[in-house]
């Protein structure tokens, strides 16, 4: 095996694709950005005000200072008495108070707006992946999502944290200052000028390069991240398999790629500040030997000199943070580029407009014709017609592919039909809203999620305004209380910590309370009890002949004993029901599958 | 906290985190990993040095420009001046180039090596300081705070020492050029230092609570992913929603608090030296007027002045890069300092017959004191199987995470052909023994790589006759075959599928000892059937421990362990335990729970 291909080969997925070098947004980014930003038109036009005030204030001080040299002095030295100056003074002591309100006010409006924009992205972003289907999350997988609200809108933050103040800085300092300059002595002027070509030569180097080079240290330093969160999440495997020497020389590699990329984007950085001051300290030198053989003959004074030397100083001190900004800059427009993406995702299990209200279903199932497939033209369940009364037990039964939990997933609304209906006391599922439906229909799977917090909490998850004796009633109703109370701090005990403390069997069991404290008219169970030990499982079945009595219930189930308990039983094979009665009806026949499997299993008791 | 010896003799520190004051100290520690770059260091505080003389020699420049030639209207002097001022701006920037240069290699390769070792170091502690602490802290200091130390290393701590010579160099020079304006200036310097130190330990609080509360935002975040198909089941979503309102929120208005804090801050920065500006110029153009100082050397003094700027302002940023450096490196010697309670012994093992004892054994979690296994006895001789079983939460699992020590016993001893574990070199051990856990974990690797785990050199012939002794052959058809990757980045698997990965990665491994934890849970009983017949070869040859749950995994052994009440209660044939005690005929009797499954029996009739 050669090193080299360790990570495997995998599909690129849209949202992760390189971020391209343009600067420009793509109209989705725009529009994504352009309803952010609608509420807070007017106070974007009020910080534009702001921000050239405070500009045109903080450019003006050299200015003034020239003026002082100029003016101030002379009357001065002639005894004439110091008015002019103190004028001067004063007139540059207002414009740096006033300098200094804008700036506060700038920074504090500008912050505001920025964490507002968050805010509302966050929530919109939180929202959204809440109301998308499972189909796309199936698809999307929870990491990307993890991530697009994670380090995405990290990348956001940052931009307006740190970049948004220095690019308008710099912008508005480059303009403003290049207008004073020619202002003041448009000869000398246009020679500081000259330096223009330069520096856009420098900046767009820069820009492609770092373009190129910052895109390296993200793809390499999250490679870096997910090699070494692995490694510690996995560390038992690492450790049991001696894996370490392995791992040691893959991180090397992969946190000397990180190395590499990272000194690549240092050296541009290493050669754009540098390349910034020399052309600014050239001007500098050029500007005071042509100014000095101006004033030298008189054309202008050593105010103006003194007050472009000023302005060259101020003019390329913001320019070198562009280099900083650009790199968040990027990040930035490319994050919003993921989430645009995953904003304009619609969603392929929609909610209806105008739901038809059921505040208290009976749990009357029926399929009318529903068909259903992943993969167009590879149908899972061809075409199914069934008709679930209400209160009855089904266990379903068949082998693995036979369409089960896809048949369980269309009833809880995971995914909808291709054709035909799925009703749920006569209404269509697609017509009831989410409140109705999941009050009504609950699933439990073998995915047992715990969340942060207590057992007590994950059990009232079920039902949030349950009180503590209807969660122990329901731990107790499952055959959970005894091992809860036996926990450390018993029904207060977390179970963070990757659920360290709970096995599996004990998780499913605190899921199971959960579900039976919703108390739903519908009741999925798609294996459900699978890692449950046997008298565990039997104090769940026990449990289950009362909690399922006036309830609805569909039963996945590979075990026969947990079959048992079923008003009926349909058997499936290639999405359709081959096989359909009660347990007994289908023993009796003595020549259906079920009744096969029904002698077999007599056969090993025996 | 771990009981257990510490083997090597040279740490007399507690074994787990010792808590410390951050401190110079800690950075200095560190101090090796800079060593190769010693010369790197040189060049660079040699060439900020020089540069910070050369740009202050640029001002002074100008102001013999001012003061000779166009006061003493003397032409001669001006273009040998313009030039100096050229040329000195020219070396300015090519410090500049040469100290950046020079730098991003040196500590680009303190930052590289540091994360090394603490990959390393980590690798190696035991899974009692991994069950202690969440991989986000692991991944933050390999991150985050080795970014901090480097940026301290290769801006802040440079820049701490020159802005501060730069500092006393120029407030030197403007007092020698004017002294009352200097006094001024150096007076203006205090306010801002003052300030600087009290935002820096407000910020620093502000910015702390900021963090904390992304990190609230982003553990919501995770929950709702992750546990996105239990909100949708129960239409929790208006409750997840709420939740994330909530903390969202306070993470706003401490945001909100950090900008009003660092406007106000940075306001203040900029005020003080303008109105100092303002100072200096009516002071100095009074004295202009009044011939105690010349033009000149005005404009040299606010350029000098302004010049100052930079170095005072940065000053707060660096005294917080510095303080973040010293946390970082603090909470980096964190995991240098945390010493491996399971270390090697010395005797290596060529060959086992694979007779494994646990003998007297007692276990109990570091954070707790409870027994989880009390007294445990069990003699497996070579090559046999022995199932253990037990009711849920008996302790299975934490007896099989005895034998290749991811946990040591916290009494008696487990050994391997009359060799205590503890004596035993850990890579010597470790191949002898391997695990297939109930939870398998994969890595965002190729499949290829993720089988071959504890066998990097394993050939094509015994990847494949593994993969099908685990039933795993779906890999084959996976879009790249063993080369797709799978795991968190690639191609999600069921349940069923990674556990057979997992059982082909212990049975790559040749052990002499196998241990499967209850690794079959999750397959279907069609498939299950066919791993059982497939292992019962591997069995044959191999020590092997079976967790089991089902009475068909309990028939691929010779003899049950039946564990109660923390340890083994009766070890026997399936069939006596079965007849003779009724706890374990509670556990897997046949007529309580049928192991007929409908799969399983259907196999035979179904065709794949």
């Amino acid at each position: 095996m050669t090193q080299p291909d360790w990570r495997g080969v995998a599909a690129e997925h849209e949202d992760d694709l390189p971020d391209r070098v343009s600067l420009l947004l793509r109209d989705r980014s725009r529009r994504l950005l352009g309803s952010l930003l609608r509420p807070y038109k007017k106070a974007l036009i009020v910080l534009m005000v702001v921000v050239l005030i405070e500009n045109f204030t903080r450019l003006s001080v050299p200015y003034l200072v020239g003026q002082g040299i100029d003016h101030g002095i002379p009357p001065i030295e002639a005894g004439t008495g110091s008015t002019t100056l103190l004028k001067i003074i004063g007139v540059l002591l207002v414009m740096v108070v006033v300098q200094a309100i804008t700036r506060q006010i700038f920074l504090v409006m500008s912050g505001r707006i920025g964490q507002d924009v968050l805010l509302d992205l966050r929530r919109r972003m939180f929202k959204h992946f809440q109301r998308l289907s499972p189909a796309f999350h199936d698809e999307y997988t929870s990491g990307r999502v993890i991530s697009r609200q994670t380090s995405d809108i990290d990348a956001i933050y940052e931009l307006l944290e740190t970049g948004f103040d220095g690019l308008i800085t710099a912008v508005l300092t480059l303009v403003g200052t290049a207008v004073i300059l020619l202002f003041l002595d448009l000869k000398l002027g246009l020679v500081s000028l000259l330096c223009f070509p330069a520096l856009w030569w420098l900046t767009t180097w820069f820009r492609k390069q770092s373009a190129l080079a910052y895109r390296r240290t993200r793809e390499t330093v999250a490679v870096v991240i997910v090699h070494f969160v692995e490694t510690v999440n996995g560390m038992r495997a690492v450790q049991a398999f001696r894996r370490q020497d392995r791992n040691q020389d893959i991180f090397a590699r992969v946190n000397d790629d990180y190395r590499a990329a990272n000194e690549r984007a240092f050296r541009l950085v290493g050669v754009f500040m540098p390349g910034i001051k020399i052309i600014g300290n050239i001007t500098l030198g050029i500007v005071l030997l042509y100014g000095a053989h101006r004033a030298f003959d008189g054309d202008i004074t050593i105010g103006t000199l003194t007050a472009f030397l000023l302005y060259l100083r101020q003019f390329f001190d913001p320019m070198q943070d562009v280099s900083q900004f650009y790199n968040t800059f990027q990040s930035a427009s490319a994050a919003l580029e993921k989430l645009s993406g995953v904003l304009e995702e619609e969603q392929s299990v929609p909610e209806p407009q105008q739901p038809t209200p059921l505040p208290d279903a009976e749990g009357a199932l029926s399929f009318q014709g529903t068909a259903f497939s992943y993969v167009p033209g590879r149908p899972i369940l061809p075409g199914l017609n069934i008709d679930i009364a209400a209160g009855e037990t089904i266990a379903l039964v068949g082998t693995t592919g036979a369409g089960k939990t896809t048949l369980a997933k269309l009833v809880a609304r995971f995914y909808d039909p291709d054709e035909g209906r799925l009703t749920l006391d006569g209404i269509d599922l697609r017509l009831l809203s989410e409140e109705d439906l999941r009050r009504s229909i609950v699933m439990v799977t073998q995915e047992n999620y715990l969340f942060n917090g207590s057992v007590a909490d994950n059990i009232r998850f079920g039902k949030p305004t349950a009180t503590r004796d209807e969660i122990v009633a329901a731990a107790k109703a499952i055959g959970a209380h005894d091992f809860i109370i036996a926990l450390p701090d018993g029904y207060d005990t977390d179970v963070a910590n990757r659920g360290g403390r709970l096995s599996a069997g004990q998780r499913q069991l605190v899921a199971f309370a959960r579900a039976f404290l919703a108390d739903p008219a519908v009741l999925i169970l798609d294996e459900a009890t699978s890692s449950l030990d046997v008298p565990s499982e039997r104090l769940v079945q026990r449990a289950l002949r009362t909690i399922l009595a006036r309830r609805t219930a569909i039963i996945i189930a590979h075990r026969l004993s947990t079959v048992e308990i079923a008003d009926r039983i349909l058997v499936m094979e290639h999405g359709e029901i081959v096989e359909d009665g009660t347990p007994a009806d289908l023993i009796e026949s003595g020549s259906g599958r079920f009744s096969d499997l029904h002698e077999a299993w007599l056969a090993s008791l025996a | 906290m771990p009981s257990s010896p510490i083997d090597d003799p040279g740490t007399l520190e507690d074994p787990t985190t010792v808590r410390r004051p951050a401190g110079v100290h800690s950075i200095w520690r560190l101090r090796q990993y800079m060593r190769p770059y010693r010369r790197s260091l040189a060049i660079m505080g040699g060439s900020a040095l020089v540069g910070v003389f050369v740009s202050l020699s640029i001002p002074l420049v100008t102001k013999q420009m001012i003061d000779g030639p166009i006061a003493h209207h003397q032409v001669g002097p001006i273009l040998p001046l313009g030039l100096l001022a050229l040329a000195l701006g020219i070396t300015e920037a090519g410090l500049i180039l040469v100290r950046r240069w020079v730098q991003a290699r040196a500590v680009l390769g303190f930052e590289t090596a540091v994360r090394d070792d603490l990959y390393r170091h980590m690798q190696n502690l035991p899974m009692e300081f991994h069950g202690r602490w969440q991989s986000g802290q692991l991944l933050s200091r390999i991150t985050m705070d080795l970014s901090a130390l480097r940026r301290f290393m290769g801006f802040g701590l440079l820049f701490l020492i020159i802005n501060i010579i730069q500092l006393l160099l120029v407030t030197l020079l403007l007092l020698k050029l004017f002294w009352p304006l200097g006094l001024v200036v150096a007076l203006s310097a205090v306010p801002i230092i003052w300030l600087s130190k009290r935002f820096e330990s407000r910020y620093v609080v502000v910015s702390r609570g900021v963090q904390d509360q992304q990190g609230d935002v982003a553990t919501a975040v995770e929950e709702a992913a992750i546990g996105y198909r239990v909100i949708k089941s129960f239409g929790r979503r208006a409750y997840s929603q709420a939740n994330f309102h909530d903390k969202t929120q306070t993470l706003y208005e401490t945001s909100m608090e950090k900008v009003r804090l660092s406007a106000r801050f940075w306001t203040f920065l900029e005020v003080i030296p303008n109105i100092s500006l303002v100072v200096v110029l009516l002071l100095g153009a009074l004295g202009v007027g009044h011939h105690q100082l010349t033009l000149g050397t005005l404009v040299a003094f606010i350029t000098l002045m302004l010049s100052l700027i930079w170095p005072i302002e940065s000053l707060g940023v660096i005294l917080a890069m510095a303080q973040e450096a010293m946390t970082a490196a603090d909470r980096v010697l964190d995991i240098f300092d945390t010493r491996s309670s399971i270390v090697g012994g010395e005797v290596g093992l060529a060959y086992a017959s694979g007779h494994l004892r646990f003998e007297h054994v007692d276990f109990h979690y570091p954070d707790s004191e409870e027994l989880v296994l009390q007294d445990v006895n069990l003699d497996i001789r070579p090559g046999e199987t022995v199932a253990i079983v037990g009711a849920t939460g008996s302790g299975k699992t934490s007896l099989t995470a005895l034998v290749p020590r991811l946990y040591d016993a916290t009494a008696g001893r487990v050994t391997i052909d009359g060799v205590d574990t503890r004596d035993l070199t850990l890579a010597s051990l470790r191949s002898l023994v391997a695990t297939a856990f109930e939870d398998a974990t994969l890595f965002s690797m190729s499949a290829r790589e993720n089988v071959t785990l504890g066998r990097p050199d394993a050939s094509e012939e015994d990847i494949r006759s593994a993969i099908e002794t685990a039933q795993a052959g779906f890999v084959y058809d996976l879009p790249w075959g063993l080369d797709t990757r799978i795991g968190e980045q690639g191609m999600s698997l069921s349940g069923g599928q990674r556990q057979r990965l997992a059982l082909a990665r212990a049975v790559l491994a040749s052990p002499r000892i196998l241990v499967l934890d209850d690794t079959l849970s999750a397959l279907d009983v069609h498939t299950e059937a066919l791993v059982e017949r497939a292992l019962q070869q591997v069995l044959a040859e191999t020590t092997s421990i079976v967790v089991a749950h089902r009475a068909s995994t309990v028939m691929l052994a010779d003899r049950v362990a039946l564990l109660s009440g923390s340890t083994i209660t009766h070890v026997g044939k399936h069939h006596d335990l079965l007849a003779t005690v009724p706890a374990y005929r509670e556990l897997l009797a046949a007529d309580a729970d049928s192991e007929a499954d409908l799969d399983g029996h259907r196999a035979g009739v179904m065709q794949r």
